[in-house]
């Protein structure tokens, strides 16, 4: 079985390629990669005026099974993965029952085999059940498959616990994950806390509540070591906290939302739930410093915070609909409309934070083109328009607040380990 | 002018708020008479659906509807249909489908009534979301201002109290500036959301400075259960700091009047002399409450204004 994407621009970050080249898959390997490959025997697929780049990696998607399969379950959200060009899903263990123990962790990677569309890697907590109290088997779940721990949705909010984290979590070599929030701050804070959440007579979140936690998981990893990744960042002040971190030599790293970059708190104003997420939609000038930190590489990652939630999560009073939208299938193309096209990032740098730069996070084997690889591979047309509507997603939920909009940036075809597993027009 | 719902100070027109202002100079003219009812509104039906404790709104809209020939539905909603599980757009297109033309809401949460709006048929009138708008209470305290004053344009007006968590105040502050007074507000500074002052005012911590000169000031009802989330030490300091008696009274202008949406607690924002003193207008607010309700009502209906009276 031979595959040949010929007449492609091929953007590989981890080489520094960005040139039209063929590639050439043999089986499920990347087998060549050079000009004007001839092979008689390989199926040709024409990727002229496409990007080629390789399967993308989302290091933060909720996946709701088990527990909340009416929102999404692991074959939908694979088929929404799939369809938005992400071959590599981390699923967060927000689940019910949580994953907090091996057994459930073991339950998502044979579910995830089962379903066989794309890679669901789970991510299991730093505290039993997400209460913040204790730590579960960390090492069991790193045995049995999680590739990072996080409590997300919930801050670790005792910071010896965070501490103790940290450091137990050397032995293994991977990511705690935080979500940053002072919940005595947010108390029952629906919006950013600014001139829009005083017009709207809405609680406001301020700022510090995410900061104060960036700042104390920053300096807690610089006093007891360990891999810190803070989740969905969305102020000025923690752009500037973790830059000072990186400074100073801290192993820190930084993810954002495409939601977090393109939407601001003025869009509440008609109390559409699709605008209320944690943390909140922020100001203006707070997406301006969020796109100068992802040009610095101050924010390493690009993640999607996939919350799949259903019409009765969310067609509610404004303060008990759920919070988060779905991300999977809309994150390429804002990407790519703004952050590509407004000359945020370029191409290679933009790729980056959703392929290279999870995988070195992750320490997977991904991310990259280089001939050997596994064939996880992204063709997609930058120029192209996507309308959003409510048919354009695969995932079983659809609280996005870019219904209706036109964006550039349409993924040609998804191929996973050598397989198609998405074209666009196709099934 | 016509409207099918009134969700907002914010969204409507200066011109808006001068047509319902003087129609109700009209429709109180005829709450005074020993007759004070007509037939605009007979064979609609007007839903006052409550989900927060209210005597003086409910009260006022319940009449308003009746002087002008509804009938009115009261319904007060405790928490123990939240607790059934019903959703709230399923309870109110329930009693929708037995014919309403109007609902009145009232909702502890910011953006109710615009969400309802957008998902039943009938008109909608806010009277009270959360912290964002009560219109109805800003309209009848901008009525009676120009009632006494004759005149809102250049008027110095200081909104005196909990101003974070104070719908009459956002809607004060809609109403008055659009028709040119000029607006203070004065509290506790963990009482002033942020950024207040990008709506036009100015902002003043201090009672003294904040009264100054001012030819109307409204004082907001604070609420108890504050201080137990440490926005200000105690009740007690509270009074002292913001609490209205008449020796502050003097900080303002001689004839300055002094109005309260209720309910008061006396001897804390406002001492019992103030209240019942000459310069206030607390039940004055009340009687004109009703009129201009009224003229709500009746502009929602698509009445012209001109033609009032039979």
């Amino acid at each position: 079985m031979k595959l040949l994407i010929k007449n492609g621009v091929v953007i590989d970050p981890a080489n520094k390629i960005e040139e039209k080249l063929d590639l050439l898959i043999v089986n499920n390997i990347i087998s060549r990669k050079e000009k004007n490959i001839v092979d008689n025997q390989a199926k040709i697929i024409d990727a002229e005026g496409c990007i080629v780049t390789p399967g993308f990696i989302d290091m933060h998607t909720h996946l709701r099974e088990p527990g909340f399969e009416y929102k999404e379950t692991i074959e939908t959200g694979s088929k929404a993965a799939a369809k938005g060009g992400f071959t590599t899903i981390c699923c967060m263990p927000n689940t019910n029952p949580p994953i907090d123990n091996q057994a459930m962790v073991e339950f998502i990677n044979m579910k995830s085999k089962q379903v066989g569309i794309v890679d669901v890697l789970p991510v299991g907590t730093i505290t039993k059940a997400r209460e913040g109290n204790e730590l579960s088997p960390i090492g069991e779940l790193v045995k049995a498959g999680a590739v990072a721990i996080s409590d997300d949705g919930n801050c670790v909010a005792n910071s010896e616990i965070m501490r103790r984290v940290l450091q137990y979590t050397q032995m293994f070599d991977i990511p705690v994950i935080d979500h940053c929030e002072d919940i005595s701050l947010t108390s029952e804070g629906v919006m950013n806390e600014g001139y829009y959440s005083t017009l709207l007579g809405l609680k406001g979140i301020p700022a510090a509540a995410e900061e104060i936690m960036v700042a104390r998981d920053i300096l807690l990893a610089k006093d007891f070591g360990g891999r810190i990744h803070i989740a969905h960042i969305s102020t000025e002040g923690s752009v500037e906290i973790i830059r000072w971190g990186k400074k100073v030599g801290v192993n820190v790293t930084a993810e954002v939302t495409p939601h977090h970059f393109t939407l601001d708190d003025s869009m509440l104003q008609t109390y559409d739930t699709n605008y209320k997420m944690k943390p909140p939609l922020r100001s203006k000038s707070d997406i301006k410093a969020i796109k100068k930190g992802l040009k610095d590489g101050i924010i390493d990652v690009i993640a999607t915070d996939h919350a799949p939630h259903a019409e009765l999560d969310k067609h509610v009073e404004f303060n008990i609909a759920t919070d988060g939208i779905i991300g999977l299938e809309t994150a390429f193309p804002l990407i790519i409309t703004e952050l590509v096209h407004t000359k945020v990032l370029n191409l290679q740098e933009a790729i980056a934070k959703i392929t290279f730069n999870p995988a070195k996070i992750l320490k997977l084997k991904k991310g990259s083109l280089s001939e050997g690889e596994v064939a996880d591979i992204v063709i997609s047309n930058i120029d192209k328009e996507v309308l959003i509507t409510e048919d354009f997603f695969a995932s079983r939920s659809t609280n996005s607040p870019f219904l209706g909009m036109k964006l550039k940036g349409s993924i040609e075809k998804v191929i996973k380990n050598g397989k198609i597993i998405y074209e666009e027009g196709g099934n | 002018m016509a409207f099918k719902h009134l969700i907002a100070l914010q969204d409507i027109s200066k011109e808006d708020i001068l047509d319902i202002l003087n129609l109700a100079k009209t429709f109180k003219e005829i709450i005074l008479k020993p007759v004070k009812k007509v037939p605009t509104l007979k064979g609609k039906t007007v839903l006052n659906i409550f989900y927060e404790p209210s005597t003086r709104t409910r009260t006022s809209f319940e009449l308003a509807a009746k002087r002008l020939s509804a009938d009115v539905l009261n319904v007060a909603v405790s928490t123990s249909s939240v607790v059934k599980g019903e959703t709230l757009i399923d309870t109110l297109r329930t009693i929708e489908a037995m014919q309403i033309d109007y609902v009145v809401i009232r909702h502890s949460i910011s953006g109710v009534p615009l969400f309802l709006s957008k998902n039943i048929k009938s008109s909608i009138i806010n009277a009270g979301d959360g912290m964002h708008e009560h219109p109805t209470q800003g309209l009848l305290d901008i009525f009676t201002i120009m009632e006494k004053k004759k005149k809102i344009e250049g008027l110095k007006v200081a909104i005196v109290g909990d101003i974070a968590h104070s719908r009459v105040a956002r809607s004060n502050i809609w109403g008055l500036i659009k028709l040119g007074a000029k607006i203070r507000v004065v509290g506790p500074s963990t009482l002033i959301p942020k950024d207040i002052e990008k709506l036009g005012v100015e902002v003043f911590t201090d009672l003294k400075q904040g009264l100054k000169d001012v030819d109307v000031i409204n004082i907001l009802r604070i609420q108890l259960e504050r201080q137990k989330k440490n926005l200000f030490p105690t009740i007690r300091e509270y009074a002292m700091l913001f609490g209205i008696n008449t020796e502050k009274l003097k900080y303002a202008k001689p004839d300055c009047m002094v109005m309260h949406p209720g309910p008061m607690n006396r001897g804390i924002e406002i001492s019992p002399n103030v209240a019942d003193g000459e310069k206030s207008v607390i039940e004055e607010q009340v009687t004109n409450g009703v009129a201009v309700r009224m003229a709500v009502l009746y502009l929602m209906g698509g009445g012209k204004k001109d033609e009032v009276i039979n």
